[in-house]
């Protein structure tokens, strides 16, 4: 083969492995902090991701949207952060933490759970006012408990918590086992729980719409490992993956 | 400074190398408080400790850990003896059980009491379909979840205790005339009573301090199951001064107990 | 006969504690006083709480005052608590987190006598023993000598129909040793019911039991009165401890007048009622008047010669009468025979002096 007809050869290798999410550079350790329902859906991304890019070890940090926000702010390292609402993103981006503009990845929407055949006969949020019954939401200081006391506000309803749980995956659990009654979780969560737990709409005009932004921090210790990661999830694949978990696209 | 002085100084004085690592580990104790105290937001700080947040989980807390407390005495007390004295077969397996909360992370500890003593656990269960009594999000959810923790460390001290007194001092009450019940009031506690006194203490600062057993089974709520800790931790998710001033107000109250306790009830740990 | 049969302390005992067993057998009367004489190791502190119900018996039988204490055979098993034993313990066990007065009142206040009731019983039995203004001192602050008397007033204060003693002098040092033999040789004549105390030190034994048994390895193996057990001692062990001689005399400018006959002794100090011991190796015999250093040396008839084993114990009579220990070489080369004549000679400094304070019934 000629040289001028190598390297051709060579570009177009590299084109197709561009569009297929792989960047020659990405290898190591990523670590990426991302909200508590996110869990199952960015193992699957994981498994996908490095599956693509060999060589590279993605560490995910699940936890509250705000406890990760606190962890990334007092220095700890990180190379990806997704968290469950923009405005901790925001305090990140106000703090100087990010690279590059944060993006919306995926849109997400409340739903309310009950433990599977739901015993306490729940139809809708005017429920929550019910004092008989057990209520458990998110705690206010966290996206999902923000948002669902949002959704409350709409529908005009005053609930009769029992209690705040630290993030949306313990408020999952706690409803699951049948320990509470009812809870505010996001749709991904109830379809994650696959039958364990129910799932009972709330109507579009009392819904909010969580919005999931994604950004490689400034600190990375692997900024070329953030940045093929932040592009994974934004590609066709990953939103793909994304999809099968329940999420909507921005 | 005259030689016999100085001398007698470095004869009799601690060796050197005990002493820096022996300051290591204070430091190791020491500076994570000061560094709390350090970020202390003296002007926000009236307005802070006012809140009725601390003021319910101040509540909550001194309640929960003096009920577990009690609790913890009066079966914990019962317990060690039984396990000091009696020779039963399966002791070690007994003794097993409870040292078990000490070792298990409390998060686990706190789910298996939800699997135990919950709405659909396997005894919390029964009872709830028969009295509507739920024990998880009321205060004696917390109460509960507080005494499985701490308990383990009255047992220990006090069988440690009860293990180590002359037995023969009941024998000599016992042949004036005490029945065991007299014996056990007026030899074996007084007698292990330092003991039993540091136990308690150690057991109510553990009961204080926990946590996720706490929110794992009791829930959060404010006013009704938040405790400091779960308020620390809910605070430091939005507001990093109201949490400092809440883990202030921990570090004063377990600080000036733990030292107003008498030097020798410590010798008996 | 019958009738005092039932009365006082009526043991039969045997215990089995892993490989040891103890086989006892005491008859004790009300104002008897009996000692269980033995070694470390002999089964004596066994005996001691067997009898006093902190150890149940394994064969047998033990009834105090016509009750039955312990009768596996019949089921019948009484808690210490229940037996009225009184006990002073080698260590006095001394309650440390009571006073004195708490706890010579202890056994009052635990079968339900009021406080102030219990406390002048206390005070009056305290006073007693000689331990006024101790009332609130703390155990640990007590010398030897006044915890044994505690221990003693604790034990007094309930009427126990038995008083039990565990070794009560080992544990103090010469002196107060011998003041504390008559304070207890005091109590223990003015206590009405039976009595035994334990001990290893044959003068104790000798000096304040009517009756003494005993004790090697869990059994019995003699029974007697002191003179009994010194003078005809039928195992090594009693002989050795029957080892030495005791006599008592009264004291004067270095003589000792035993019963009339004049013994002369190191110390010229010591004056008044003595114990002077001699051990039977320190006596040597001869066939004829000796000369030397020796500063007592008499004549005397051989009463009476006892082989045991390689020694020999030969009893010499008046005017003092003493066992001699001599080799069985010694025997036949000086030729003595029972009723034979014999010279003793003893150093003054072979024979040790105590002074008396016990007083001999």
């Amino acid at each position: 083969m000629g040289s001028i007809k190598r390297r051709q050869v060579g570009m177009l290798i590299v084109l197709v492995m561009t569009a297929c999410g792989v960047s020659a550079d990405a290898e190591g350790e990523i670590l990426v902090s991302a909200a508590a329902s996110l869990t199952d859906a960015f193992a699957a991304v994981e498994t996908a991701f490095e599956e693509a890019n060999p060589g590279t070890d993605v560490v995910l940090n699940l936890g509250s949207s705000s406890t990760l926000r606190e962890q990334i702010l007092e220095g700890a390292p990180a190379d990806v952060f997704a968290p469950a609402n923009t405005s901790n993103m925001d305090q990140v981006v106000e703090a100087g933490e990010n690279s590059g503009e944060p993006e919306i990845f995926v849109t997400n929407l409340l739903q309310i759970a009950v433990p599977a055949g739901n015993p306490a006969g729940i139809t809708g949020l005017a429920d929550f006012a019910n004092e008989e019954l057990l209520i458990g939401l998110c705690a206010e200081e966290v996206p999902c408990g923000e948002f669902g006391r949002e959704a409350l506000a709409n529908a005009g309803v005053t609930p009769s918590i029992d209690t705040n749980e630290p993030d949306v995956r313990a408020l999952l659990t706690k409803v699951e086992a049948g320990e509470v009654d009812a809870g505010i979780v996001y749709v991904t969560d109830v379809i994650s729980t696959e039958c364990a737990v129910e799932g009972i709409e709330i109507p579009e005009e009392e819904n909010v719409l969580a919005k999931y932004p994604i950004a490689a921090l400034g600190g990375a210790p692997n900024p070329d490992g953030a940045a093929a990661f932040v592009e994974f999830v934004l590609s066709d694949e990953g939103q793909t993956i994304l999809a099968d978990f329940g999420f909507m696209t921005p | 400074m005259n030689h016999a002085a100085a001398r007698r100084r470095r004869v009799g004085g601690p060796p050197a190398l005990l002493v820096v690592l022996g300051g290591l580990g204070l430091a190791l104790f020491a500076v994570p408080v000061l560094a709390l105290v350090a970020r202390i937001p003296w002007s926000r700080l009236p307005e802070l400790l006012v809140g009725d947040v601390v003021g319910d989980a101040l509540r909550i807390s001194l309640v929960a850990s003096l009920a577990a407390t009690g609790i913890s005495a009066l079966l914990g007390v019962p317990l060690a003896w039984l396990l000091a004295r009696v020779e039963f077969p399966g002791r070690s397996v007994v003794r097993g059980f409870v040292t078990l909360p000490l070792v298990l992370p409390p998060v686990v500890g706190g789910a298996a009491l939800l699997f135990a003593l919950g709405r659909t656990g396997l005894v919390g269960g029964p009872i709830y379909r028969a009295t509507g009594f739920i024990l998880p999000f009321s205060i004696w959810g917390v109460i509960v979840a507080t005494t499985f923790v701490a308990m383990p460390f009255l047992v220990i001290t006090l069988e440690g205790a009860l293990r180590g007194m002359d037995v023969r001092y009941e024998g000599a009450a016992a042949t004036l005339g005490a029945g065991r019940w007299t014996v056990m009031r007026r030899v074996t506690l007084p007698m292990v009573a330092p003991s039993l006194i540091a136990g308690l203490v150690l057991t109510w600062a553990r009961a204080l301090g926990e946590f996720g057993a706490t929110i794992t089974f009791a829930g959060n709520l404010q006013g009704r199951t938040q405790t400091l800790p779960l308020a620390v931790f809910v605070a430091l998710e939005s507001d990093r001064d109201a949490a400092v001033a809440l883990s202030l107000i921990m570090v004063a109250v377990s600080l000036t107990v733990l030292i107003a306790l008498r030097e020798r009830w410590w010798h008996t740990l | 006969m019958a009738h005092a049969l039932i009365e006082g302390l009526q043991a039969d005992l045997t215990v089995l504690r892993g490989s040891f067993r103890l086989e006892l057998r005491l008859s004790i009367p009300p104002g008897r006083t009996v000692a269980l004489l033995g070694p470390n190791g002999s089964g004596k502190s066994t005996a001691v709480a067997a009898l006093a119900g902190l150890l149940p018996i394994d064969v047998g039988r033990i009834t105090l005052q016509g009750r039955t204490l312990d009768d596996p055979s019949n089921g019948i098993y009484l808690p210490p608590e229940q037996r009225k034993v009184g006990v002073v313990f080698q260590d006095y066990l001394l309650f440390p987190h009571l006073s004195a007065i708490e706890n010579v009142a202890f056994g009052l206040r635990s079968r339900g006598v009021a406080g102030e009731a219990a406390a002048s019983a206390a005070v009056a039995w305290m006073g007693q023993l000689g331990l006024e203004g101790l009332a609130d001192h703390r155990p640990r602050k007590l010398s030897g000598g006044q915890a044994q008397r505690v221990a003693l007033a604790r034990a007094l204060v309930v009427e126990p129909d038995l008083l039990l003693l565990d070794e009560p002098l080992s544990a103090l040092d010469v002196t107060t040793r011998a003041e504390l033999r008559r304070v207890l040789a005091e109590h223990l004549q003015r206590f009405s019911g039976p009595r035994l105390f334990i001990t290893h030190d044959p003068t104790e034994a000798f000096l304040l039991a009517d009756e003494i048994h005993v004790l090697e390895d869990g059994k019995v193996t003699q029974v007697g009165s002191a003179d009994d057990i010194r003078l005809r001692p039928r195992t090594s062990y009693a002989a050795d401890l029957a080892g030495s001689n005791l006599l008592l005399g009264v004291a004067s400018h270095g003589v000792v007048s035993v019963e009339g006959q004049p013994v002369h002794i190191a110390d010229t100090e010591v004056a008044g009622s003595v114990i002077l011991t001699i051990r039977p190796s320190a006596v040597a015999l001869h066939l004829r008047r000796p000369e030397g250093s020796a500063r007592n040396t008499w004549n005397t008839a051989v009463d009476h010669i006892e082989h045991l084993g390689d020694r020999v114990r030969i009893h010499i009579g008046t005017p003092l009468p003493l066992v001699v220990e001599v080799t069985s070489e010694a025997v036949s080369e000086m030729g003595l025979a029972e009723g034979g004549p014999v010279w003793a000679s003893i150093k003054a400094t072979e024979i040790s002096v105590i002074p008396d304070e016990a007083s001999i019934s």
